[in-house]
């Protein structure tokens, strides 16, 4: 094997805890009910083009993404629009849903349910984006940018390689190591249709060594892709970051504020190669995912294919049920998880994992003065200064912040990781990012 | 011997003496030259500003207010709330203007969400900033409009005219501290606190919530939320009481304190300050 490689500037290296990682995905029954919420990527929410009472099929059209940034949402089941809601989401606050009472389990006809591997076809460029947008992939690593709109290259850019993030940074997922394990061929045969349509000729796997299993299973598969290189990377977090991996993996630096493309470079995830392939060569629409419920009180850890919509509560009863010791229940990873505040709260197009911590292990370290150590600073991947960034909000002196480049802060969270005072450092930067964002925008007016 | 010390003497004074005349004249020079003419009444309405610094008038501290009063020669649109009318009326007389009546106001806290009628339902576990929390979630009662409860506005009180309230979780804002500099309004990030007209003898009658969602909604997260259900608009006379978004809001200026809709209340959500307990039926009102 070659040498590994990773990014250079900053990073830290949290337990790995990868608890599920030798379970095989579950495939889940649809749950009773479903909540789906219209935004679950980013940009505009969709639009719902079905009405209470409506009866719909699993894989019909239920909300349309008419703006550029914005994606299509589909039933994940069959049954009855019971209504059009707002209910809580992972965001803590009650957002519009289309919910769907279940009744059997009715896939719209255009769907390919075989399970065998489809490796040939013959589709340009035009037609893989437009499957793509019609079936509402968006980026499954958890920021759910809309696939599609990443397929379209700028006027005047050039795009030189497709990388693939199957790093899984975030310590506890494994949701996208089971998915590499488990559907390598479909991923290689979906790395293809995204090649085709950017019209790249390499694509690069980028795999972290804590995955060796998976590592080698794809670097076998790609014997027959001679376009598609895998690479190995040394553990470190955060490499799953757009930035970082093409820092680790082309030795590129995308400028501040600028995107990916800027150095000849498209970043997807392993998941959403998954999703391209099942939505282009089985018509299948982006209606189910693989998600980890993990957690050191969990009975039974492991990696569920749930349809979107599923109340979290229903993946932890998969899980051997909520623990009595549970002091926070975090949707995502450890890293940048969020703590949920409802259970009900359904899972959509970016939940990668729902991990459950004990009380003992949820608790925050008090906070204390800074000792001005410069942890924050050393490990920051993106170069920047939290300690400073967190006082300046403080004083809300936001054009200083926004001189020192709040807003590439990434909010990945290696900053309140390592601090030894236990200063919430991200809170604050999230707080100005905010702010800084504000502000822009008023002054562009 | 002597001689040639006088002569140094001489020489040093002499010399001196013209490199100071010099110079004097330089900065006589210069500083006409450079001379800013500041218009004397600008310190005389300072002086008469209370000095307290708060912003409170929208511009960057006393000295900020004086100088834009006396630049605009009347005092038309200015308004200094710790001062209020007095000191305003003082500035009229020194500099030989007329005064407009400034309406005194008061900070209202529009949310009574306390532990109690708001039970939590999770446990907030960061930094006890509202803005963090903000960010965060709903709140810990569940209400996405309500008080949070951590005290960004305390803080930002520069008058010690608020404190927060250990018992309800909801911050308390002291009538006889409060100069209505709106700070508070400011932090809030929710925009739970407004500005509201002081009232003769000091009553007010204010919807003390801000929640747009369905009664339902609302009722289930908090058992004092504004339902939305018109009740007190019907019992209005005087046009004061509007209902936009599933809230009822009452205005200030049209407002006459007759007490006739707090009674009608379902939900307790209309408060009445400072006014002397009702004879028959009193409403159980929770001043906050």
């Amino acid at each position: 094997m070659e040498k590994l490689k990773t990014f250079v500037m900053g990073g830290v290296h949290p337990p790995e805890n990868k608890l599920a990682e030798k379970q095989s995905i579950l495939r889940l029954d649809p749950p009773e009910s479903v909540a789906i919420p219209l935004s679950q990527h980013l940009g505009v929410p969709a639009a719902p083009v079905v009405n209470k009472g409506d009866e719909v099929l699993a894989g019909q059209l239920i909300a349309k993404g008419e703006a550029f940034i914005s994606a299509n949402i589909h039933a994940s089941v069959s049954g009855k629009v019971a209504k059009i809601d707002a209910v809580i989401d992972s965001s803590g606050y009650r957002k519009k849903a289309i919910l769907i009472n279940t009744e059997g389990d009715k896939w719209t006809d255009g769907i390919d349910q075989d399970e065998s591997l489809v490796t040939d076809y013959d589709l340009d460029s035009k037609e893989i984006t437009r499957r793509i947008q019609d079936n509402g992939v968006v980026g499954m690593g958890g920021a759910t940018f809309p696939s599609h709109v990443k397929m379209m290259v700028p006027k005047g850019k050039k795009a030189e390689y497709l990388i693939i993030n199957g790093v899984e940074c975030e310590p506890c997922l494994t949701a996208d190591h089971r998915l590499m394990l488990e559907k390598g061929e479909e991923i290689m045969v979906g790395i293809t249709l995204q090649m085709k349509a950017l019209g790249v000729d390499k694509a690069i796997i980028g795999i972290e060594n804590n995955k060796a299993d998976a590592l080698e299973h794809l670097e076998r598969l790609a014997e027959k892709y001679p376009a598609i290189s895998v690479q190995g990377l040394k553990v470190k977090y955060p490499q799953g970051a757009e930035k970082q991996l093409i820092k680790a993996l082309v030795n590129r630096e995308v400028p501040s504020g600028k995107l990916p493309i800027e150095v000849g470079c498209v970043v997807h995830n392993v998941g959403t190669s998954f999703a391209v392939y099942e939505a282009v060569l089985k018509n299948k629409p982006l209606m189910e995912r693989v998600v980890t419920v993990s957690g050191t009180s969990v009975k039974k850890p492991g990696n569920f294919m749930v349809r979107i919509g599923t109340p979290v509560i229903t993946l932890i009863e998969a899980a051997g049920g909520l623990p009595e010791d549970t002091g926070k229940v975090i949707n995502g990873g450890p890293m940048m998880g969020k703590a949920l505040n409802d259970l009900n709260v359904p899972v959509t197009k970016g939940t990668s994992g729902i991990l459950i911590f004990t009380e003992a292990e949820s608790k925050r370290p008090p906070e204390q003065n800074c000792i001005r150590c410069a942890r924050c600073l050393t490990i920051c991947p993106m170069g920047l200064e939290p300690y400073l960034l967190a006082q300046l909000t403080d004083k809300k002196r936001l054009e200083e912040c926004e001189d020192e480049r709040i807003m590439d802060c990434m909010e990945c969270g290696s900053c309140l990781y390592i601090c030894p005072s236990g200063k919430p450092l991200l809170d604050h930067i999230r707080v100005g990012k905010t702010r800084v964002g504000k502000m822009i925008r008023e002054r562009a007016g | 011997m002597n001689e040639i010390l006088n002569e140094i003497t001489l020489f040093s004074v002499v010399s001196l003496g013209a490199i100071g005349g010099v110079a004097a004249i330089i900065l006589f020079l210069v500083a006409q030259k450079f001379k800013v003419i500041e218009d004397p009444r600008i310190d005389q309405v300072e002086e008469l500003l209370p000095a307290a610094n708060c912003g409170g008038c929208g511009l960057a501290g006393c000295r900020a207010l004086a100088e834009a009063i006396v630049k605009a020669e009347s005092l038309e649109g200015f308004n200094c709330p710790p001062g209020g009318s007095d000191v305003m009326q003082d500035i009229a007389k020194a500099m030989g203007w007329e005064a407009g009546e400034t309406t005194p106001m008061i900070a209202v806290l529009r949310c009574n969400g306390t532990r109690e009628q708001a039970p939590p339902k999770v446990r907030y576990d960061s930094a006890m900033t509202c803005a963090f929390a903000h960010a965060l979630f709903a709140g810990e009662g569940g209400c996405p409009y309500g008080c949070l409860g951590c005290g960004d506005c305390v803080l930002a009180c520069s008058f010690d005219a608020m404190y927060m309230d250990k018992e309800t979780g909801l911050p308390v804002i002291l009538d006889d501290k409060c100069v209505a500099c709106a700070a508070c309004v400011k932090e809030c990030p929710r925009n739970i606190i407004e500005m509201r007209k002081k009232g003769k003898k000091d009553r007010r009658i204010f919807v003390s919530c801000i929640n747009e969602e369905k009664g339902g909604v609302a009722r289930k997260n908090c058992k004092v939320a504004c339902i939305g259900c018109g009740k007190c608009l019907k019992e209005c006379k005087f046009d004061a009481i509007t209902l936009e978004n599933n809230l009822a809001y009452i205005d200030f200026e049209k407002c006459t304190l007759c007490r006739k809709c707090p009674p009608v209340c379902p939900t307790n959500a209309i408060h009445e300050l400072n006014f002397p307990v009702r004879k028959q039926k009193p409403a159980e009102t929770v001043e906050s």
